[in-house]
């Protein structure tokens, strides 16, 4: 039924910008919807749990806000395996390149979802230890706010990587390797 | 007011000990560095003591003080339910103490946790080295002179 759907709101896209650049690719501007569709739908999440908010990704996993509900119910243990990186919780400087290392390590396509005020900034931990937000290391898609957020936040995030899934396109991706250096410039002495 | 502890601790070690507070069961005796592991080895293994549970050891940065720090051990008596604290001061010139791990193996990683983050050198000990942050940072981050916005990261943004 959906993919019905999907297929009759790809016709009547058709005067679109994109499409009338493109000519006559009508084919490939459908595979764009319907894939984009199937993505939204079954997402595989890589849960990086480090810190307390994996108690309330725990509640948002259970059956009581269910994810499965959004099709994202399954986390695989393995980044390979994976397309949704949820980063959960506080990310020290030491666990900083395992961190780039498990997203160089999924396969494309790939989003990431910053779960809680640690990971979009580093919350109160401005210190020597701590990240200042997962977005200087690795590119996210949404970023969940919340010490820790409650769990109707994280679904209207997830609702919100949906629809920007859905309007992704071919040309998107891939978007390569994370974007950072192991320059010893980094160090701030003052 | 001086419960048993403190007054074995005193009749045994007069010479060593520093100072002594007591405050409603509350027990800590500051000590000489020198005799740290006489101290615990006498505190784990009388008879009326047996302060069998080294619960933790710690370090202050009394910056501007001199000994500007402060070994910090916490102990426990299983059989008696007692607890004393003894504190260690160490001079910045001599960032030294002698390592316990002979009297509690549990100290190992206690040690190691206040080297590094405090840059005190435990004597003996078999293995000191960082045991929370990672090889090639620079300073002790939790030392009163350590820079509030200094940054060391591994790994960084390109630009």
């Amino acid at each position: 039924m959906g993919i019905i759907n999907s297929q009759q709101s790809a016709v009547g896209s058709l005067q679109s910008g994109e499409e009338q650049v493109l000519g006559s690719s009508v084919l490939l501007t459908k595979l764009d919807e319907i894939i984009g569709w199937g993505r939204k739908y079954s997402f595989f999440l890589y849960p990086f749990v480090t810190a307390c908010c994996g108690m309330e990704f725990m509640s948002l996993a259970g059956p009581r806000y269910d994810l499965d509900r959004f099709g994202s119910a399954l986390p695989r243990f393995s980044p390979r395996q994976a397309d949704l990186l949820f980063v959960v919780g506080t990310i020290s400087h030491k666990q900083a390149p395992i961190l780039v290392k498990i997203y160089n390590q999924m396969t494309e396509p790939k989003w990431v979802f910053s779960f809680g005020v640690c990971a979009t900034s580093g919350g109160f931990y401005d210190n020597y230890a701590t990240v200042q937000g997962i977005d200087t290391l690795i590119p996210v898609d949404v970023y969940v706010p919340g010490c820790p957020p409650r769990p109707e936040m994280v679904i209207d995030g997830l609702l919100k990587l949906q629809q920007k899934v859905a309007k992704e396109k071919w040309s998107d991706w891939p978007r390569g390797e994370a974007p950072v250096t192991q320059n010893q410039n980094l160090k701030i002495k003052i | 007011m001086d419960s048993v502890t403190l007054k074995k601790l005193k009749e045994k070690f007069s010479d060593s000990i520093v100072d002594t507070h007591s405050f409603r069961g509350d027990e800590t005796a500051t000590v000489k560095k020198e005799k740290i592991v006489d101290i615990c080895k006498f505190l784990r293994d009388d008879n009326e003591l047996l302060y069998n549970f080294m619960m933790d050891i710690t370090a202050v940065d009394y910056y501007g003080r001199e000994p500007r720090f402060e070994v910090v051990y916490h102990l426990y008596s299983l059989k008696y339910n007692r607890r004393v604290r003894i504190k260690v001061p160490v001079p910045e010139s001599d960032c030294t103490v002698d390592s316990i791990i002979s009297v509690w193996i549990g100290a190992d990683w206690f040690e190691r946790e206040a080297y590094d983050l405090y840059g005190i050198i435990f004597k003996g000990h078999p293995n000191l080295k960082r045991i929370l942050l990672y090889e090639g940072f620079e300073g002790h981050p939790l030392r009163k002179d350590y820079p509030v916005k200094g940054r060391q990261p591994l790994i960084g943004p390109k630009n």
